[in-house]
C-alpha cells in the first residue's frame, strides 16, 4: 500500500488550535474531488460531495489536530517553559526533540545528564514543571524573539517504515483518519457526503461539535487512530486492541455508545469482504463521535479505527495492514451504503 | 401502580440497550396518547395534546429515563470467563457475588480474582463473570463482546415499601405512565410530551437530543433521589415515605423558581405531601434539558430511594403514587 500521503500528513505539524498546515495540505489535494469546500469559524475543513439521488446526509469525521505543547515562559538563560496541549505522558518527555513555531525551530526537552543527578531524584518520574525546552538561545530576550509566548510546539519525528509491516510516526492519531477521508472523497455516492476534517479533538472534541451542528447528518462515521495495549505488563483482558488484527470497531467508549445496528452492519461488511476486523475491548477513551451523536436531535454514529501503540508520543506505531483494513472497510461500507440504498434507509429507521 | 412497577423494574434496559423496556412502555401507553415515536438515539417520545385555544397554553416536557445501570462484556478468556466494564455507576463492592442477566436471558455470577492482595484494591478490571462454561468457544455461543447484562434483583412488596433492581429509574417511568393515565381521565390544557429517555446513566445523553426536538416551555424530570434516613448516613433532608421531593438543586441543575413554584402550588392545591430535595452528588435529565437551545425553565420531582445503584433499591409506594398525582396536577 502506498504510504506517501500518510508520511506527508504525519510530518506536518498541527497541534490543536494550530491545524493550518494540515488543513492547507488536505484542502489542496481534495478540492478537485468535491462539490463544495469551506473552512468554518473554528477551523474545521468541511468538504461536500453531492449525492446522485438520495437526500440522506452521511458525515465522515477525522480530526486534523495532534497533541503537543505551548510556550508559557522563559528562564533568564533562554530556556522555554511549556505546557501540554492534549494528553501527554510527561514521564516520556525528557530527551525528546521538538519543533517550535511555524519556522520549525529545533529544540530539545532538557534533562540533566545522568552524571549530574542525585540518586534519590533519579528514581523520581519527571514532571513537566521541572522540564525546559532548549532552543539554543543564550538569554530570555533572544528566546522571546524566536519563540513568543503562546507559540506552538510539536514533537519532531520522522515517518519510518520498518519490520515487515510497521510504521513509526508522530500524529498517527489522527492523520490515519484524515488519509482515509481523503481516499473516500475520490468516489461519488448516491447519498450526500460531508467529509469533516475537524479541529481541537484532543482538547475536548471541540471542532466536531460545531461541524456536526452545521452539517446536520443522518449518520456519521468517525475514523480514528486508537490505543493499542498488547504490550508486556498489560493483562490480556485489558488489551484494548491488537496490532495486526485488523480495523477496529468501537462498541462503547467514554464518550459514545455506537449505534448497534450500524456496528453490526459494518462488521458484516468486513466479514463479507474478508477484511480483518476486531472490536475494541475496553470501554474508556473518547473521540468526536461523543459530540456528533448528541448534536441537534441525535445522530447515529459508528467508529472505525487503526490500532496505534504508544499513542500520543512521538513514536506511535501501527501495522500497515491495519491501516489498509480500515481504509478498505471505509470504502466498502460507503460503497454498500451507496449501492444498497435500502440498507441505509433501514439503518435510519425511526419507528413511528 | 405496583403491578406496573413490578413489570417495569424486571424488564431489561441497560443504557444503550433500551429496546425491551421501550417495547413494554409503548404497549402500556400507545392507546392513551395522540402521537408516539422513537427517535435516532432511541428516546420514546409520546405527545398528549392539550387544548390549543386554552388560556396560557404551554408545551411541557416530562422526562423519565428508562435505562438502568449494568455491565458490558469486553473480553472472553480461554477458559470462558467474561471480563466486563461498567455501564453507568457500578460499584465493584456492590457487584461481588451478584447475579447478572444478559439480554438473551443467560445468567452469570460476578466474582473477583482471588489473588487480590487487599479488597481495598478491588476494581472492575479485577473482576469477571462466570456463566458456567468451560471454554471461550462455549461462552461465545451465549455471550459476545459488546453484550450487556443487568443486575438481578427481584421485586418485593412489603407493606408500603418495595425493593427491586432498576427502581432507578423505572419508578420514574411508572410515575410518567401513571400521569398519562390520570390525564386521560382529567384531560389537559397543555401539550405534554412524555419522553422516556435513553442513556441517562452515561451522561444525560438522550434527554439532550430529545429536548432539542421538542423545545418545550417547561421541563420536569421524574427520577429517583437519595435519602438521609438510614443509620449514620450522609446528611440529606429527604426521607422515604414523606412524599415526593421537589428538587431545588443537584450537581446538574439549579431548578428554575417558576417550575419549583408550579410544583409547590400543585401540591398544596391537591393536598399532596411533599419534601424538598438538595442532592449534593449526582444529576438528572433536566441537567441536559435546561441548557438546550435558548434555555428551558426546568425542575424535577424525585422519588426518595434508598440503596441507589444496587440490586435492592427501596422506595415507598405511597411516595410513588403521590409523585404521579403531583406531576399530573402541576402540568395539566
Amino acid at each position: 500500500m502506498d504510504m506517501q500521503i500518510l508520511k506527508e500528513l504525519t510530518e506536518l505539524n498541527g497541534v490543536s488550535g494550530n491545524e493550518e498546515a494540515v488543513r492547507d495540505y488536505i484542502k489542496n489535494r481534495i478540492t478537485p474531488y468535491t462539490d463544495g469546500i469551506y473552512v468554518d469559524a473554528l477551523g474545521n475543513l468541511i468538504a461536500y460531495k453531492k449525492g446522485k439521488s438520495s437526500n440522506i446526509k452521511v458525515m465522515l469525521s477525522a480530526h486534523m489536530d495532534e497533541v503537543g505543547f505551548m510556550v508559557t515562559g522563559y528562564t533568564d538563560t533562554g530556556l522555554l517553559k511549556f505546557t501540554n496541549i492534549g494528553g501527554v505522558d510527561e514521564r516520556i518527555l525528557p530527551g525528546k526533540a521538538v519543533l517550535v513555531g511555524k519556522d520549525n525551530i529545533p529544540g530539545v526537552i532538557s534533562a540533566k545528564a545522568i552524571h549530574l543527578q542525585e540518586k534519590e531524584k533519579f528514581k523520581r518520574n519527571w514532571k513537566m514543571k521541572n522540564l525546559y525546552i532548549d532552543i539554543g538561545a543564550e538569554k530570555k530576550e533572544e528566546a522571546e524573539k524566536v519563540a513568543p509566548l503562546g507559540e506552538y510546539i510539536a514533537f519532531k519525528s520522522e515517518f519510518q517504515e520498518f519490520g515487515k509491516n510497521c510504521v513509526k510516526a508522530k500524529a498517527l492519531d489522527d492523520r490515519v483518519g484524515c488519509a482515509i477521508l481523503m481516499e473516500a472523497l475520490k468516489e461519488t455516492y448516491d447519498f450526500n457526503l460531508y467529509a469533516c476534517f475537524t479541529v481541537q479533538e484532543e482538547i475536548g472534541l471541540r471542532g466536531a461539535e460545531t461541524a456536526a451542528y452545521t452539517v446536520k447528518p443522518d449518520i456519521a462515521l468517525v475514523f480514528e487512530g486508537t490505543t493499542c495495549s498488547d504490550v508486556p505488563e498489560t493483562d490480556k483482558h485489558l488489551h484494548s486492541t491488537r496490532l495486526g488484527k485488523g480495523a477496529v470497531i468501537t462498541i462503547i467508549d467514554g464518550s459514545s455508545y455506537a449505534d448497534k445496528d450500524l456496528v453490526n452492519y459494518i462488521y458484516n461488511i468486513a466479514k463479507d469482504k474478508n477484511i480483518p476486523v476486531q472490536f475494541k475491548e475496553t470501554a474508556t477513551g473518547g473521540n468526536d463521535a461523543g459530540k456528533i451523536q448528541r448534536t441537534r436531535a441525535g445522530v447515529k454514529v459508528a467508529i472505525i479505527s487503526v490500532p496505534c501503540r504508544y499513542i500520543h508520543s512521538p513514536v506511535s506505531l501501527m501495522a500497515k495492514s491495519d491501516f489498509e483494513s480500515a481504509m478498505k472497510l471505509a470504502v466498502e461500507t460507503l460503497k454498500d451504503m451507496s449501492s444498497n440504498g435500502d440498507n441505509l434507509k433501514k439503518l435510519l429507521k425511526e419507528d413511528k | 401502580m405496583y403491578e406496573l412497577l413490578n413489570r417495569l423494574t424486571q424488564t431489561f434496559g441497560v443504557s444503550g440497550n433500551e429496546e425491551p423496556i421501550r417495547e413494554l412502555i409503548i404497549n402500556e401507553i400507545k392507546d392513551k396518547v395522540d402521537e408516539i415515536k422513537t427517535d435516532a438515539l432511541g428516546n420514546l417520545i409520546a405527545l398528549k395534546k392539550g387544548n390549543a385555544d386554552a388560556q396560557n397554553h404551554k408545551k411541557f416536557m416530562i422526562a423519565a429515563h428508562m435505562d438502568e445501570i449494568g455491565v458490558i462484556a469486553t473480553h472472553i478468556d480461554d477458559k470462558g470467563y467474561i471480563r466486563f466494564s461498567n455501564i453507568g455507576g457500578v460499584s465493584p463492592y456492590t457487584s461481588i457475588g451478584q447475579k447478572v442477566e444478559f439480554k438473551n436471558g443467560i445468567t452469570g455470577v460476578v466474582s473477583y480474582e482471588q489473588k487480590l492482595d487487599d479488597i481495598k484494591n478491588l476494581k472492575l478490571s479485577k473482576m469477571y463473570i462466570d456463566i458456567g462454561t468451560k471454554s471461550r468457544e462455549e461462552t461465545e455461543k451465549f455471550v459476545k463482546i459488546g453484550d450487556t447484562a443487568c443486575f438481578c434483583g427481584s421485586f418485593v412488596k412489603q407493606g408500603d415499601f418495595a425493593i427491586s433492581k432498576a427502581m432507578d429509574n423505572r419508578a420514574g417511568c411508572a410515575v410518567a405512565t401513571e400521569v398519562i393515565n390520570i390525564l386521560s381521565k382529567t384531560g389537559t390544557d397543555n401539550d405534554i410530551y412524555f419522553v422516556f429517555t435513553v442513556q441517562e446513566e452515561l451522561g444525560l445523553r438522550g434527554a439532550k437530543t430529545a429536548a432539542y426536538q421538542i423545545m418545550p416551555d417547561y421541563a420536569i424530570a421524574v427520577d429517583v433521589t437519595r435519602t438521609g434516613d438510614t443509620p449514620e448516613s450522609h446528611i440529606m433532608e429527604v426521607k422515604l415515605g414523606e412524599g415526593p421531593a421537589i428538587k431545588i438543586k443537584d450537581s446538574s441543575i439549579l431548578c428554575h423558581p417558576a417550575v419549583k413554584s408550579l410544583l409547590e402550588a400543585a401540591a398544596k392545591r391537591a393536598n399532596i405531601p411533599y419534601q424538598y430535595e438538595i442532592l449534593e452528588g449526582g444529576g438528572t435529565d433536566v441537567g441536559a434539558i435546561h441548557t438546550t437551545g435558548g434555555g428551558v425553565p426546568s425542575g424535577a420531582v424525585s422519588i426518595p430511594t434508598r440503596y441507589i445503584h444496587s440490586p435492592t433499591e427501596m422506595i415507598s409506594l405511597k411516595d410513588l403514587e403521590n409523585a404521579a398525582k403531583l406531576v399530573a396536577e402541576a402540568v395539566r
